[in-house]
């Protein structure tokens, strides 16, 4: 079972959560994938020991003008402008290619091979027997779902799999959804927060996967959240209290489950609630 | 010579438009007599990327040897130059304006561009 969680707003405990749940259910086998590769930081709360990093590419075009005929197809084809004839020269701009591979299977002449944009690093590790990976985006790349996606895939398929997803609703958020099998959105109960919660409601509703809430600090701001979620069928998984120890051991970079223990059966109810959501969902196909 | 001038309008009383890629039209004014053709830029102004590079590719194919802009991006830049077309920012006023400011020597030419890439 692959588990995300996702927020729309940034800062509302996608992390928090993520870290915390991978953690209490350590026990089972579970990879806990960190796909905000813009800024990756559960590896600040689950201090792992990394046995692995390697650097990731993208494959983007290359052109030998010996063999080029300046026909100018693969500019035709390309929707991004990575490859254009001007006057009688073609010149790429790797960092708009899309790796789509259209430029090199229109070629003609064969003049188009592949090289490697760097996207970034991945790093694997583990802690406590939790597995972790996430990806490190290259300062300068502006397209990180490509990573993302290379993240995932290192992920074995057996056992469960929890993603912490970067905050919004485009396509790096998607490219962490996509495919898996519930998303817990987390928020909080601001206008900020409501406002963004309906955005990524409407992202996993368009994707149709089942989600639920986690509405964190619930006990500041107003009731708009409850009432949106009880207005669109979304089940609240938890609450988290807007709770002093609980921002003291962010601010020392603990997780809440090792400041306060009685959170890890929290955690493991809230999984046993996702896992029952699940399987009734597969029991209705 | 021909000189491409980004513009708000279709006419020589026309702004200026600063912005390079997603500029509304491109007017390219013979110096000599002062005639010229415009390039509706409309299909590039709300492209998603590379509105820099494809226009930078219609500037080269008007016979342009010099663009009078605002602003130029990396990718505008490298696709101009490989065009042959040399690159003056910070034009402002009207085209007619641009045009003989540049005449008058007071728009140099750009070593490179002069504003990052934009997403």
């Amino acid at each position: 079972m692959i588990i995300s969680i996702a927020s729309g707003k940034g800062g509302t405990g996608k992390t928090t959560v993520a870290t915390n749940l991978a953690i209490s259910l350590s026990q089972m086998d579970v990879t806990l994938l960190d796909c905000d590769v813009e800024e990756p930081n559960a590896h600040l709360f689950l201090r792992p020991q990394m046995e692995l990093k390697e650097t990731v590419t993208t494959p983007v075009p290359q052109i030998d003008e010996g063999k080029c005929t300046l026909c100018g197809k693969c500019s035709e084809i390309c929707q991004f402008k990575a490859i254009v004839r001007i006057a009688d020269t073609m010149l790429t701009f790797t960092d708009l290619c899309h790796s789509c591979g259209g430029c090199m299977e229109v070629c003609p002449s064969g003049a188009i091979s592949e090289t490697g944009r760097e996207l970034g690093v991945i790093e694997k590790g583990v802690k406590n027997g939790l597995k972790f990976i996430h990806g490190r985006l290259r300062v300068g790349e502006a397209m990180s779902p490509p990573l993302i996606k290379k993240v995932r895939k290192m992920a074995e398929s057996s056992g469960l799999t929890i993603i912490d997803a970067p905050p919004g609703t485009s396509c790096p958020v998607i490219s962490a959804m996509k495919d898996t099998d519930f998303v817990i959105l987390v928020t909080e109960p601001t206008p900020f927060g409501l406002n963004d919660l309906k955005l990524a409601a409407g992202a996993v509703k368009i994707l149709g996967i089942p989600c639920g809430l986690i509405i964190n600090r619930s006990d500041m701001g107003d009731d708009k959240v409850k009432g949106f979620a009880t207005d669109e069928g979304i089940p609240i998984l938890m609450e988290i209290p807007f709770d002093r120890k609980i921002a003291e051991s962010y601010s020392r970079g603990e997780l809440i489950v090792e400041s306060i223990p009685e959170y890890r059966k929290k955690f493991i109810d809230l999984y046993d609630n996702i896992q029952s959501v699940v399987t009734a969902g597969e029991a209705d196909l | 010579m021909k000189i491409a001038v980004t513009s708000q309008g279709k006419e020589l009383d026309s702004q200026v438009d600063p912005r390079f890629g997603r500029a509304a039209y491109i007017i390219v004014v013979n110096s000599d007599n002062l005639e010229f053709q415009v390039i509706d830029n409309d299909a590039n102004v709300n492209a998603m990327k590379g509105a820099g590079i494809q226009a930078a590719g219609n500037v080269v194919n008007s016979g342009a040897q010099v663009l009078l802009t605002g602003n130029c991006g990396p990718n505008a830049f490298k696709a101009l130059q490989a065009g042959k077309v040399a690159v003056s920012n910070n034009a402002s006023g009207t085209v007619r304006e641009a045009v003989k400011a540049y005449l008058d020597g007071k728009l140099p030419h750009a070593d490179d561009s002069n504003v990052e890439g934009h997403w």
